[in-house]
């Protein structure tokens, strides 16, 4: 399908016997946020770990960027990660480097660009995220939503063509969470970032999200896809209705 | 509440509970057992009454709940065999888990000596002055106080036979040989190898490792490899240090209880040890460095789950590291029998 930008093809994942997802499938397109939501334990995070490579599939197959994680060895991989973004639940900063450190590591690493235009570049992540002049600062030193917005600069540095996000309002106010919603759709919106968002948090859904899959525990896969409104509207499955209007009144 | 139920008739009891202004969840819970309790001798329990408030008490208990059997049966005990099986498994795929990581670790290493620029020096010299400028109080002063130890305890003995100067001959081999080497890598472990293991769990446990393989890294060699190449430096400096204090704090012994000069003590000590010990000690730390390191960060990187995880892991990693030095210090023994 043109516009495709990862699909994932009758996924089983498990853990020894444990089975989590059986037979997933779906896809991506281009230039969208796409929100794979659910209750808890259902396997959302389990998923986007095999879709940002930390886990091979054994069965099935994820595809992204034509990329295919279950085949692809070690170097092929890590040159597909250079592409993506991720964010992680906690921002995931590295403990013992400053804020500066820690956005510049992926420069630092991955390309050739002289300090003194990487010095450049961290500054204007951080603007972006509104931490400028935070650049000498220790992760420790940060409140949650400034270590979630620092981490979002760190995913967005290399200007990734795809943004994984991982419940990323969790643990932040209201008003935190609505500045990061409306970061996330610019990026969106201007860069053209694809973004898959893992999460059930319903405001953020019926915010920003174009598309979604639900997943569910017990059934171990997917029991709704499509767009939000579509969603609420229509569904016909009593868990997917429970879902979407359960949290009804914060809207 | 036995005495109402063993007093009650057959049939039928009505508990009133309209005078009731406030009821709490143990009240309601009494109220269940009661009927609980009278339906197992035929007495029909009626609740009957009750503000609305306390009805809501009473209808947010599920009884259901009070019977339920746990989900997962309490671990009972399991036969004596059936343990000693799963020991020896789970010990098994501890070493494997073990050689496979020195695997990693090595082919990381080679990997960095063949392109120097790729290793993170400015950590290398952090993890330095870690694990061997910090330590070196606690190794002077234990070497030294065990060099003064052993040479009190056996100026004992030899005092007897008017052999005083060989305290410093025993000292001597015994600090250079085994002491010195083997007492600094157990200070290292217990300083640094824990350390090493703390920090890669918690590490693990916020996500950062997963965010660093996500960014293209490779953990091993970006948080292993600067580690364990500052202990393989840095240890075999402690070791020399650490034997200058034994010898030290024999000398002490020698030259204030035993009434030997200085520059006897000096001279048979020099006499007693060779260059060869030196160096072949300062080989064996090295190795000993590696594995305490090594340990380390693999029992760091097996973290899973949360805080009590890593407590385990660093305990694991002390216990581990102090097991394997005992075990290469065999091997060495037998080995440089054989080159000597």
């Amino acid at each position: 399908m043109a516009g495709t930008i990862i699909a994932v093809e009758n996924l089983t994942a498990a853990y020894g016997d444990n089975v989590i997802l059986k037979d997933v499938t779906f896809s991506v397109r281009e230039g969208e946020i796409f929100a794979i939501v659910g209750g808890s334990g259902c396997g959302k995070s389990t998923l986007l770990k095999y879709m940002i490579g930390l886990y091979r599939p054994e069965r099935g197959r994820v595809l992204v960027n034509e990329t295919d994680f279950s085949s692809a060895d070690e170097d092929e991989i890590n040159r597909e990660r250079l592409r993506l973004g991720v964010l992680f639940q906690s921002g995931a900063l590295i403990g013992s480097m400053t804020l500066g450190e820690n956005v510049a590591l992926p420069l630092r690493e991955h390309t050739s660009l002289p300090p003194s235009l990487i010095d450049r570049i961290v500054k204007m992540k951080l603007g972006m995220v509104n931490l400028s002049g935070y650049e000498n600062h220790l992760p420790a030193e940060l409140s949650g939503g400034m270590k979630k917005r620092a981490g979002l600069a760190r995913a967005m540095v290399m200007d990734p063509k795809i943004l994984f996000c991982d419940e990323p309002s969790a643990g932040l106010d209201p008003v935190t969470s609505a500045e990061l919603y409306r970061m996330l759709a610019k990026i969106n919106g201007d860069m053209g970032t694809t973004m898959i968002i893992v999460t059930h948090d319903l405001e953020l859904i019926f915010r920003i999200v174009h598309r979604l899959v639900m997943l569910d525990g017990r059934e171990k896969g997917i029991v709704a896809e499509g767009e939000p409104e579509t969603l609420r509207r229509n569904a016909s499955d009593p868990r997917v209705r429970h879902f979407f209007t359960h949290g009804g009144g914060l809207l | 509440m036995d005495r109402l139920v063993g007093g009650a008739p057959q049939g039928k009891v009505i508990l009133d509970l309209s005078p009731l202004a406030y009821l709490d969840s143990a009240g309601a819970l009494a109220v269940y057992s009661y009927r609980e309790a009278a339906g197992h001798r035929g007495v029909e329990v009626d609740v009957y009454g009750g503000a609305d408030r306390v009805r809501g008490v009473l209808e947010m208990i599920d009884v259901g709940a009070l019977t339920t059997p746990p989900l997962r049966s309490e671990e009972g005990r399991t036969p004596f065999f059936v343990r000693a099986g799963e020991g020896f498994v789970s010990l098994w795929r501890d070493f494997v888990e073990v050689m496979t990581f020195l695997g990693e670790l090595l082919t990381a290493l080679v990997y960095v000596v063949r392109h120097p620029k790729g290793a993170r020096w400015g950590d290398v010299l952090f993890y330095m002055k870690r694990a061997g400028e910090e330590a070196l109080p606690i190794v002077g002063l234990i070497s030294g106080l065990i060099g003064l130890i052993m040479a009190f305890m056996s100026s004992l003995q030899l005092k007897q036979f008017g052999a005083n100067i060989f305290v410093a001959s025993l000292v001597g081999i015994a600090v250079v040989k085994e002491l010195g080497p083997m007492m600094t890598a157990i200070i290292v472990a217990g300083r640094s190898g824990s350390a090493f293991a703390a920090e890669i769990g918690t590490m693990q446990v916020n996500e950062e490792v997963d965010a660093l393989i996500t960014m293209g890294f490779e953990p091993v060699r970006f948080l292993a490899v600067p580690k364990v190449l500052a202990a393989v430096f840095v240890v075999p400096l402690l070791t020399i240090y650490s034997m200058f204090f034994g010898i030290l704090g024999g000398l002490i012994v020698g030259v204030v209880g035993l009434d030997l000069t200085f520059y006897t003590y000096i001279k048979q000590t020099m006499d007693s040890i060779r260059l060869f010990d030196i160096f072949s000690s300062l080989v064996k730390s090295a190795v000993f460095a590696l594995l305490i390191a090594g340990i380390g960060c693999q029992r760091g990187f097996k973290v899973a789950g949360g805080a009590e995880a890593v407590g385990e892991s660093t305990t694991s990693a002390v216990v581990s590291a102090i097991f394997l030095i005992i075990l290469a210090d065999s091997a060495f023994a037998v080995l440089l029998h054989y080159i000597d």
